[in-house]
């Protein structure tokens, strides 16, 4: 029950600090798996950072191909995650890989990542998670292992920003499909 | 292939009641529960006992316990412990994740659900008023002859006249979209999908995503089970009434206004077949009645709107991952019907159901977390189901219309739940273990 609806004004921009906890105590909203974050200017999303398996750097990448692959064959395979971007990062840290998965979406945490449990189960493609120390193994059969593995790694920003707050992504494809059939209209009628 | 000797009839059949009643216990000795379990299982029909006599049967038998109930039965620690958390947690601690703040918060809840002495139910359906008594009759005599098993409460059900038809106090047709389970030897209705594997809906068998996983302990006791989520609802009749009169100006209008907010038309015809006039003949006909979609038929709501109840519990082609969120319904109606015309009289009525599903946090929670009570469910904005999500009279609610959309403002609240709780169905196997824990075998968790 997130609650993902706000009125605020698109045109004008927004920023939002957030507490360290990553969620306002006196409005603490509770999702079916912990509390929910709240929408931020910058939509939801999460930033979960954790440790690569030792010799697993390449196959972490790799999989950033089959990602690629699997969106050039059918580009809406991952448009029940609601995403706006994905941004995926692997660094050191005193010679450890570490992997941040950057993800902006519109649908609540909990949510989002049970749905990509379920497509990644169904389309037989294993999850890049599979690749960081302390995933469950059980991953498949076990949602809320999972779900309880993405909130431990899970890093709160304490400051999010929206040049056009709060817009959802299929909003933005709206405006823009209307913009197009608009100049299209136009064209018509030259 | 199904156990149907073992499987509670309730997950599989549904019994031809027209009155019942539901009985909810405390125990407060284990031995006195045990007692109470082994005497009750005597009356509980298995799935293939339920169909093999329907057609004669008067009396059909159910129960369930709460995870305290398992407890205050002998279950030891262990396998208490492998059951899933919100389960162990009950209805009433996650009220806030399932929308039950204001009005329908635990606290004001009735009948002693929301407390940690609720440990069973036992569901007596029966065909008529006269079986109903009998069976209340002989189940008193049971508990009366059992010191240590307390009634916490009971809520007598009734079906509203007229009877031809299951209908809710509102008066929209029920029953209609029901899953069929793979292996049940029932035919899905033209339009409902395929029949969903078994594992969705009965605990050890397998389901949409494979072999089963992650069962409570030991085998027995899990194994042909399923759990319930039980909801009183109170249908605020009169409210509902006038609001339609607020909003129609003619009996045709006020129609189609309890239409929109359903999804269907209170004869059961679904918008999407029948966006602009009534069609009882198609709302009775069950191989039509189901037979739609709304990517396709409806994708911007213009016969369904995007928020209607029907829409927001079956999304059908329209959400993703549906067959892991499907969810088998029973109950039944309470409190007198309220004759058109006569202005409410403060009397309870409603709706009190069970929803069946193997994971009470990924089919039920998820369906009134998310799909009832998001407020921005298909980018709505500030809705929530105006049936039974959240209501506080400060939501919309949107009518697609060419050329301009109709949104009504300040939606009151139709319904408010009374009570409810997080039940597991047992199968009859596991009953007589629970019937005998404490006889020198003890409950594992392996």
């Amino acid at each position: 029950m997130a609650d993902t609806a706000r009125k605020d004004n698109w045109m004008k921009p927004a920023a939002m600090a957030i507490p360290k906890e990553g969620y306002f105590k006196d409005k603490e909203e509770r999702g079916r798996y912990g509390p929910i974050f709240p929408r931020t200017p910058a939509c939801h999303g999460f930033t979960i950072i954790a440790k690569v398996k030792p010799g697993r750097e390449q196959a972490v990448r790799d999989y950033g191909k089959s990602i690629e692959a699997a969106v050039e064959g059918d580009p809406h395979c991952l448009e029940v995650l609601k995403l706006h971007y994905l941004r995926w990062v692997l660094f050191d840290i005193n010679g450890d890989t570490y992997f941040m998965y950057q993800g902006i979406f519109d649908t609540d945490f909990d949510k989002y990542t049970e749905d990509a449990v379920a497509l990644f189960s169904k389309t037989g493609i294993t999850t890049v998670f599979v690749n960081l120390e302390g995933f469950p193994e059980d991953w498949r059969t076990n949602v809320p292992a999972f779900i309880k593995f993405v909130r431990e790694h899970q890093r709160q920003s304490f400051l999010e920003y929206g040049e056009y707050p709060y817009v959802s992504a299929d909003e933005i494809k709206k405006a823009l499909r209307v913009k197009a059939a608009l100049s299209d209209m136009l064209d018509q009628m030259q | 292939m199904l156990e149907f000797d073992d499987i509670q009839h309730i997950l599989l059949t549904r019994a031809p009641a027209l009155t019942g009643r539901y009985e909810f216990l405390s125990f407060r000795e284990p031995v006195a529960g045990r007692e109470w379990v082994a005497a009750i299982r005597e009356k509980v029909q298995s799935a293939h006992a339920a169909r093999a006599s329907v057609e004669t049967d008067k009396r059909w038998v159910s129960v369930a316990f709460t995870w305290n109930g398992l407890r205050a039965l002998g279950v030891d620690e262990a396998a208490l412990a492998t059951f899933p958390e919100e389960f162990k947690q009950g209805m009433a601690t996650r009220a806030d994740i399932l929308g039950d703040t204001g009005a329908n918060h635990p606290d004001k809840w009735v009948g002693g659900l929301a407390g940690p002495d609720l440990h069973a139910i036992v569901i007596l359906f029966s065909r008529d008023a006269a079986e109903r008594e009998r069976s209340r009759s002989e189940h008193d005599k049971l508990i009366g002859r059992l010191k240590g098993v307390e009634v916490l409460s009971s809520l007598d059900l009734e079906a509203t006249p007229s009877f031809d038809y299951a209908h809710d106090h509102f008066g929209y047709r029920d029953r209609l979209s029901q899953p069929v389970i793979e292996g049940s030897g029932d035919v899905p209705t033209r339009g409902s999908g395929a029949p969903l594997k078994a594992g969705e809906f009965i605990l050890g068998y397998p389901d949409e995503d494979g072999p089963p996983a992650n069962l409570p302990q030991p085998e027995i006791l899990s194994r042909n089970g399923s759990y319930m989520a039980y909801r009183r609802l109170q249908e605020h009749v009169g409210a509902f009434r006038d609001f339609l009169r607020q909003h129609g100006k003619t009996p045709e209008e006020q129609e189609l206004i309890a239409a929109k907010l359903m999804g269907r038309w209170r004869s059961g015809a679904p918008l999407v077949l029948a966006p602009n006039k009534d069609d009882p003949a198609l709302g009775a006909d069950m191989q039509r009645n189901n037979d739609f979609n709304y990517k396709e038929m409806d994708p911007h709501g213009y016969a369904v709107p995007l928020g209607s109840h029907c829409r927001r519990m079956n999304p059908r082609d329209t959400a993703a991952n549906m067959n892991r969120r499907r969810m088998i319904r029973r109950g039944a109606t309470y409190g007198p019907p309220l004759p058109d015309g006569i202005p409410d009289d403060g009397a309870e009525r409603g709706i009190a159901a069970f929803v069946i599903c193997a994971s009470l946090i990924r089919q039920f929670e998820f369906a009134q977390n998310v799909w009832a009570n998001d407020k921005n469910f298909h980018e709505l904005g500030n809705e929530r189901d105006p049936i039974i999500g959240s209501q506080d009279g400060t939501l919309e609610y949107t009518i697609p219309r060419r050329p301009i959309r109709r949104k009504i403002t300040g939606l009151p609240a139709f319904t408010t739940v009374r009570g409810g709780a997080y039940f597991f169905l047992p199968g009859l196997r596991a009953l007589g273990y629970l019937a005998t824990l404490g006889d020198g075998r003890q409950s594992r968790a392996s």
